[in-house]
């Protein structure tokens, strides 16, 4: 098994007298995907926000490939390579594929823009990915399918090769059927290539499906990380409902404490 | 879109799989028929383009001009020229803070205002002692403000220019020269853009109550800088120049073959650069249809505009100014918009403001800019107006002219809404909007049918862009 990329150990976090996260440890391994799943209100968002540096962390530490760090922005997030898919996506619906992918880090020349090197990385970077539902990268992503524009916004955060890891905020919540499979494919795939990937989800199933390793948050606290192929459904969810499942998850006593 | 869709193996074996077909649009060259599609579904889809906008002006030209005698002729068109010049001016700034989604009502008296001081600097020789301490430095004091304001959103093109204004009051260079007070005039303006601009950006007011609240202030220092009393400006003959005045013959012809041959050049360039790099790229045929298009009509232009237009002795030929002038600017913003970053920015903060800022985009500085323009743009458009009325006059820039040059950004198809439009459409919607009074007036009807088609006209086009809108929602 190869070394997390991004691991997190002992996180504590408050927000005024309420804390919000307990001694959280958590990791991401490269090439893997790790589902970070939770009831409303169990820390994801916070634990998330913590790592792409909006919101400060109160104690614990984070080791990005071994190297002890400090993220206070989102900009030192992503200049590590630490890239974030939120679930409104944050796409100008009137720019086309190629300038949503490139929007604030374009290719330039001077004060002009390199339209067909943007044009050719971008169709490239959808290839890579096997991305075959679009037609052309000068869509407009007003024009686009649900799913489409998911694909657009995870292309968008791995566009460069600098980015190592990415953050899915519920990249399925409004997708249909068949978009679903997409978009999931679509997520197996960046694993495949090498990409630490974290997929928050509500939905066992498609977390059943897609992901290696399962972190279930119970209230502010690390329920139980456990293999995918070590665990059931019904297990996961009971983890997420209770904080513990049989003889894995939090001790019955800090499971009371914390409800 | 979607019945197009179709689930792939639930996990790719290799990284990699070109399917045939895939980007298929990217990578082989666009040929007419193709080309003709494209725009059909653009159309389609919600985006019509310049399409309302020059059907309209057709259609009203083929009304007018079967039912007047005078409509076509060249005098006559020369004169429709002039009268839409300030408005296209005011509307080619109006269309950068349309595109953000926002509005500046105070666009006709900031164009006033500027007009008053330049002119006022021309008459009186002395623009301190003729309007006193306090407007003076009241005026040196704003626009050093709006200097360290614009320095503080780290904008710095627009201060520039404000300084320049600032250096010009200080020595009076400004008195003696027209092109001078012309810049004069127009730094007032980047000064009046650049308090907006802060105003709405930085403290988030709506631009609507920002702009409508300084449209009556500049109402107010417009009187103070003419100290009630119009000016008359027809004695100065490059200002006079600016509606009257014709480029000679040959300037036109030059003028016609830089644009016509800049337009074949970059489009042809293009082409071979993008065919080169493996890319879609339009076929030769294309680029010279298009190009010989441009040729002919602007070939036309220049040829009827030439024609001697004088009914005595004396020949009246050549373009007017107040058309080259407008389509000079609307080309350098028409690079500025669709070739540089800034202009790529300033198109996705008006997309999605909230994305644009996420990804790093500077959003206050892109609108303090925006704003800048457009009151730059409208004191430049005060200038021409100021030559149309005969010079500056109280009332200047009051009244229609804001609603109307509005209107000329809209009908030419920029969305109210933010992120759609493009320069030429203020010129083509200033042309439609400036051939209604023109032509009643050749019917001798009287204002009021004037301004209840300008009107009626105006609803279309605002159904024109909220109906594609809807289409644009739901194609998806």
């Amino acid at each position: 098994m190869s070394e997390p990329i991004l691991k997190i150990t002992g996180l504590n976090k408050s927000f005024g007298a309420i804390q919000v996260l307990h001694n959280v440890d958590f990791a991401v391994y490269p090439g893997e995907v790790t589902a970070l799943v939770g009831d409303n209100g169990a820390g994801k968002s916070t634990l998330v926000k913590c790592i792409a540096g909006i919101n400060s962390i109160d104690s614990g530490e984070l080791l990005w490939e071994g190297r002890p760090v400090r993220i206070q922005s989102p900009n030192a997030a992503s200049a590590l390579g630490i890239q974030f898919v939120y679930q409104d996506l944050a796409l100008s619906d009137n720019l086309d594929i190629t300038a949503n992918m490139f929007l604030g880090r374009e290719l330039t020349w001077g004060p002009f823009t390199l339209e067909g090197r943007m044009e050719r990385m971008a169709r490239e970077k959808l290839t890579e990915l096997s991305v075959r539902t679009v037609s052309s990268v000068r869509q407009v992503v007003n024009s686009l399918s649900g799913g489409q524009r998911q694909t657009v916004a995870i292309a968008k955060a791995v566009l460069f090769d600098t980015s190592k890891v990415v953050f899915l905020d519920e990249p399925t919540a409004a997708l249909g059927v068949a978009q679903t499979r997409q978009v999931l494919d679509l997520v197996r795939r960046l694993a495949d290539n090498g990409l630490g990937v974290v997929l928050i989800s509500h939905n066992m199933n498609d977390v059943m499906e897609v992901a290696d390793r399962i972190d279930a948050l119970y209230l502010g606290r690390l329920a139980a990380e456990v293999r995918k192929t070590d665990t059931t459904h019904a297990q996961v969810v009971e983890l997420i409902t209770s904080g513990r499942s049989g003889d894995i998850g939090l001790s019955a006593a800090t499971a009371a404490q914390s409800a | 879109m979607v019945s197009t869709e179709k689930p792939g193996p639930a996990v790719a074996s290799t990284p990699v799989v070109e399917e045939r077909g895939s980007f298929r649009a990217d990578i082989t060259p666009r040929g007419i028929p193709r080309a003709v599609r494209e725009y059909i579904a653009r159309v389609r889809g919600g985006d019509p383009g310049a399409l309302p906008s020059v059907l309209g002006l057709l259609v009203l030209g083929i009304i007018f001009a079967a039912t007047t005698t005078d409509f076509l002729s060249k005098t006559n068109i020369a004169n429709l020229l002039a009268q839409a010049s300030f408005i296209s001016l005011i509307a080619l700034g109006l269309v950068f803070v349309l595109l953000l989604g926002e509005i500046d009502l105070s666009a006709g008296t900031t164009g006033g205002m500027c007009a008053a001081f330049a002119a006022r600097s021309l008459v009186s020789n002395d623009l301190h002692k003729a309007v006193g301490n306090v407007v003076f430095f009241a005026l040196l004091v704003f626009m050093l403000v709006t200097i360290v304001l614009g320095v503080l959103s780290r904008s710095y093109v627009g201060p520039g220019i404000i300084a320049i204004g600032i250096i010009l009051m200080l020595t009076g260079a400004q008195q003696d020269n027209q092109w001078l007070a012309f810049l004069f005039a127009i730094s007032i303006g980047v000064a009046v853009g650049t308090l907006s601009g802060v105003l709405v950006a930085r403290l988030g007011i709506p631009s609507f109550i920002v702009t409508l609240a300084l449209f009556l202030a500049w109402e107010g220092v417009q009187l103070y800088a003419l100290n009630n009393q119009s000016i008359s400006t027809t004695n100065y003959n490059y200002w006079f120049g600016l509606t009257h005045n014709n480029m000679a013959t040959w300037a036109g012809w030059l003028l016609f073959a830089l644009l016509a041959g800049g337009y074949l050049a970059v489009t042809l360039v293009r082409s071979l650069l993008r065919g080169r790099d493996g890319l879609s790229h339009d076929t030769l045929l294309l680029v010279l249809i298009r190009a010989g298009v441009v040729v002919v009509l602007g070939g036309l232009i220049t040829w009827f505009l030439n024609q001697n237009r004088g009914s005595g002795l004396i020949a009246i030929a050549g373009v007017p100014w107040a058309a080259s002038l407008p389509i000079i600017i609307m080309v350098i913003w028409t690079l500025a918009l669709s070739k540089t970053t800034w202009g790529r920015h300033l198109y996705a903060i008006g997309g999605n403001a909230e994305a644009a800022r996420r990804a790093g985009i500077k959003v206050d500085r892109t609108k303090i800019n925006a704003f800048q323009i457009c009151s730059g743009m409208a004191a430049l458009g005060g200038l021409f107006l100021a030559d149309f009325s005969g010079g500056a006059t109280t009332g200047l820039g009051q009244g229609d002219i804001l609603l109307f040059s509005v209107a000329a950004a809209v009908i030419g198809g920029t969305s109210l809404f933010g992120g759609r439009g493009r320069p030429r459409d203020g010129i083509i919607g200033a042309l439609v909007i400036a051939m209604i009074p023109n032509a009643l007036h050749l019917h001798n009807q009287q204002e009021q049918a004037n301004e209840v088609i300008t009107g009626l006209v105006l609803l279309i086009a605002a159904s024109v862009d909220a109906i594609s809108r809807r289409r644009a929602r739901t194609a998806r």
